[in-house]
């Protein structure tokens, strides 16, 4: 899983020093905010000069997911003192919320689950912030013919594809993928808003009346 | 000044969705439809995202193909990326 996550994180460095942003600014960026795909897009963004507004706004949609995961955490941690509650917050990233899925979603009254969350959790940070610090230092050192830009959106196929274990999931992805395909002479990313906005709701609309 | 004006920005938006219920007092219960609508988020999003690098007619297509199929098969983020880039010059190389 880390092995994952490596690739992901220098790429994200190249890129954020590739669009213009200083080093340090992309390594505080990098710790500030912790999420790759927004700090992909927004230094994608930032190039274009797009305005602030937009690009904060683009970063609240593409994050939008750790508000879906904010909300099954509360499962495991709405009594826990309010700084381990905060600590979590922090540290949820795609990986550290699907290793805390896989091993507790089975069996949620097993102890352990903070220490369990935050180690996961620092590991991930430690690897994802040495990543990311390896792609600022190298910057445009990375020869282009290696088209290793590519690894970011591979990275978000591997994460979307186990995902899509129900019909009205899969709808979801096809909708947005759809949605992305006829629309992409869209300006300033404004197309995966609106992919997004529309999966969500094709999605509902494809989900088993209960 | 954009810049660092984007920086505090992202930053307290992002913190803010991921405290988001964590801080919510317990016992506040969320409209149904809010919570079966977040389910349908990472998935749209994740698509909204990889899609328009993917969903381009040249050797990125089929390369694309190729990661959702080692997806599918291993669902390993690194097998995902490696047979995603060497299918990309590949085929680059191919067409």
């Amino acid at each position: 899983m880390l092995l994952g996550i490596i690739p992901f994180g220098v790429i994200t460095g190249v890129a954020m020093v590739a669009s213009g942003i200083p080093p340090l600014a992309a390594m505080l960026m990098s710790i500030l905010v912790f999420a790759g795909a927004s700090m992909v897009a927004s230094a994608q963004l930032l190039a274009s000069s797009a305005p602030a507004l937009l690009i904060v706004f683009t970063t609240l949609v593409i994050n939008l997911r750790f508000m879906m995961y904010s909300a099954s955490l509360r499962l495991h941690f709405a009594d826990a003192p309010l700084g381990r509650r905060l600590a979590v917050a922090y540290l949820t990233a795609d990986n550290v919320y699907g290793l805390m899925l896989a091993r507790f979603s089975e069996h949620p009254e097993d102890p352990g689950k903070f220490d369990y969350f935050l180690g996961a959790g620092l590991v991930v940070w430690l690897a994802w912030q040495a990543a990311v610090l390896a792609g600022v230092l190298i910057g445009a050192g990375v020869p282009a013919a290696w088209r290793l830009e590519f690894a970011a959106p591979l990275a978000f196929v591997a994460m979307t594809i186990p995902l899509l274990r129900d019909r009205a999931m899969v709808a979801a992805a096809v909708a947005a993928a759809l949605v992305i395909a006829l629309s992409t002479n869209m300006p300033l990313k404004l197309n995966i808003l609106l992919a997004a906005a529309l999966g969500i709701a094709v999605g509902l609309l494809f989900e088993k009346k209960r | 000044m954009t810049l660092w004006l984007v920086l505090l920005g992202m930053a307290l938006v992002t913190f803010a969705l991921r405290a988001a219920f964590l801080l919510l007092p317990p016992g506040v219960e969320l409209p149904a439809l809010f919570r079966r609508a977040l389910r349908y988020v990472p998935a749209a999003v994740l698509t909204a995202i990889w899609a328009p690098e993917v969903l381009v007619q040249n050797e990125q297509l089929p390369a694309g193909a190729v990661a959702i199929a080692v997806a599918w098969r291993w669902r390993t983020t690194f097998a995902t990326i490696i047979a995603g880039l060497l299918a990309l010059h590949l085929f680059a190389w191919l067409i």
